[in-house]
């Protein structure tokens, strides 16, 4: 296992659940996304992919255990709460990425190059004038990665980038992902498309409230264990008894092997 | 009306009491429409409606205190407008029931109690002085109040400004990078209340809205972005001022009506003839362009 020499570990997962009003979304939940990891979440609706995220970037508290983070996380959220009525230009919307390098006052005219680039980077040069409110679906996703470019953090979370996007965004998207991956940064996103998951991402966390498997993504997306995902139970309990504590132990200790065995290996083979 | 310049500038050249109006209402007009163009973009701007009720009671607490004395009443609907903003605010923190729901609540209880303080005492009079305001009698004191508020109100928004429209446009964004959401969020509701409390001195609980609102509506039928939408209220505000004193002066109106109706003319002139969605522009539509 991964401990002592692994200190930077930009996330850890200590015995963690998650959820709403008591009732777990994310039940005891143990491991280590690790730094340069390139990792998707994966499971049926209501698995517990979105509350994950939302944890880990620190919106929604812990019920039970912990969350250690070490470094800066830029999160995208599934459903964003932005207002595209406002209006905002295409540039301020990416420029706001800039806060932890302006905060509320410093002058961002020095920094228009690199908003600029960053839009270019994501295939909207040209657009920085634009209302914010007349992109379409998918040069709006553009513009939030160009958004996340600038945030320049070294963990960077995504949850359901790719919906309601067409096939040529999603392909320049993908190649942002993997630009972000060979800096050495840390990516967690939540994804549906098994085949996409399965061509570029190295590592698979595969959820279903309790996590079915973790470690390199072929052997977690195993017909097997994506059967077990589905057979999870979606329904909210309302007489749920009050949990005693981590039921299986033995299922913990097996994903946390598999990851800590088998993740340097695929991470080589990743690149 | 031969020299109709003249008929405008002239009641402000021949009295005093006209230019401490005016004065008063600039002023009024340079903080107010930036905080209700904010209101107007998060779709709050029944909110200031509701707060310039909730500002009532501590103003009629202020009243039977001390009588008619500004720093009295301007304490009182400070600390009964920020009460409110307060309350409603924190309700909605720790229960599920949204902030609109709760400050609907906490006004009209506000509203109830400051009808009932100002008919314990207080004749009809008191009443109208304070439904429609006193612009024609501001004295030394409430015109360093209104330049007061309207100084801060600017000072404030700049500080604030950057992280008041992330808090607008995203505020999950703003929250996974920054804690001042919240401060901010409650800077800019104490702004509301402190120029809702200086429109009550100019022209009373009732239409001190308007002057806050109707110029920032206005606007979003002249300028695209907040570079534009701001400056175009404050003009429109001013404007609304002078003509409204004017006529007010003129056809012996009552000033604070007459300057919050020159507002709504200038909203319906600019709902008809502006160029952003304006009636005019949808009658008369050019041709679309090839891409």
């Amino acid at each position: 296992m991964s401990s002592g020499s692994q200190i930077q570990d930009p996330i850890r997962l200590v015995g963690l659940t998650l959820g709403y009003d008591r009732h777990p979304a994310i039940h005891h939940l143990d491991g280590t996304v690790r730094a340069g990891d390139l990792l998707a979440l994966v499971g049926p609706n209501g698995a517990g992919k979105s509350t994950l995220l939302k944890g880990m970037a620190g919106e929604i508290p812990c019920l039970d255990g912990r969350i250690e983070r070490s470094a800066a996380v830029a999160y995208m959220p599934q459903a964003d709460e932005i207002d595209r009525s406002f209006p905002l230009s295409v540039l301020d919307l990416a420029g706001m990425g800039l806060w932890r390098r302006a905060g509320a006052w410093r002058s961002l005219i020095r920094q228009r190059g690199a908003v600029e680039a960053a839009l270019a980077a994501v295939g909207l040069a040209g657009f920085e004038a634009r209302p914010i409110g007349t992109l379409s679906g998918g040069q709006f996703r553009r513009a939030l990665f160009a958004r996340l470019i600038l945030q320049d953090c070294s963990v960077i979370l995504l949850d359901e980038p790719f919906t309601g996007i067409d096939n040529r965004t999603v392909d320049d998207l993908l190649v942002l992902i993997r630009t972000w991956h060979a800096e050495g940064r840390t990516i967690v996103a939540a994804l549906h498309d098994l085949a996409q998951v399965r061509a570029h991402f190295p590592a698979t966390l595969l959820l279903a409230r309790e996590p079915i498997a973790w470690g390199p993504t072929a052997r977690v997306l195993t017909s097997e264990n994506l059967a077990r995902a589905r057979n999870l139970s979606e329904a909210w309990d309302e007489g749920a008894p009050i949990c005693a504590g981590p039921r299986a132990e033995a299922a913990h200790d097996h994903a946390a092997h598999d990851h800590g065995t088998h993740g340097h290996h695929h991470h080589e083979d990743a690149a | 009306m031969i020299d109709p310049f003249g008929s405008l500038v002239a009641p402000f050249v021949e009295f005093g009491f006209m230019r401490r109006a005016l004065a008063g209402c600039l002023a009024l007009s340079v903080s107010a429409p930036p905080v209700g163009v904010f209101l107007t973009l998060r779709r709050m701007s029944l909110m200031s409606d509701a707060m310039s009720h909730a500002i009532l009671p501590g103003a009629a607490a202020g009243f039977l205190v001390a009588g008619l004395s500004l720093p009295a009443m301007t304490l009182g609907g400070l600390v009964a407008g920020l009460a409110v903003a307060l309350l409603a605010g924190a309700v909605t923190r720790v229960t599920t029931v949204r902030e609109d729901a709760n400050l609907a609540a906490f006004y009209l209880i506000s509203l109830a109690g400051g009808v009932l303080l100002v008919s314990l005492r207080g004749s009809q009079i008191d009443l109208m002085h304070f439904l429609f305001g006193s612009v024609l009698a501001l004295d030394d004191a409430a015109l360093w109040l209104l330049g007061g508020i309207s100084t801060l109100t600017l000072v404030a928004l700049a500080v604030i400004y950057r992280p008041l429209v992330m808090e607008c446009v995203d505020p999950l964004f703003l929250r996974t990078v920054s804690r001042s959401g919240g401060p901010v969020h409650l800077a800019f509701l104490a702004l509301v209340v402190i120029n809702l409390v200086g429109g009550f001195q100019a022209l009373g609980t009732l239409l001190a809205v308007g002057l806050m609102l109707l110029p920032a509506v206005a606007a979003r039928f002249w300028a695209r972005d907040l570079g534009g939408l701001i400056p175009v209220s404050m003009l429109i505000a001013a404007l609304a001022s002078v003509s409204g004193l004017s006529l007010s002066y003129q056809y012996d109106l009552p000033s604070g009506p007459a300057i919050v109706l020159a507002a709504g003319a200038l909203y319906l002139a600019s709902m008809l003839a502006g160029p952003r969605g304006g009636l005019l522009r949808r009658l008369i539509r050019p041709r679309h362009l090839e891409a």
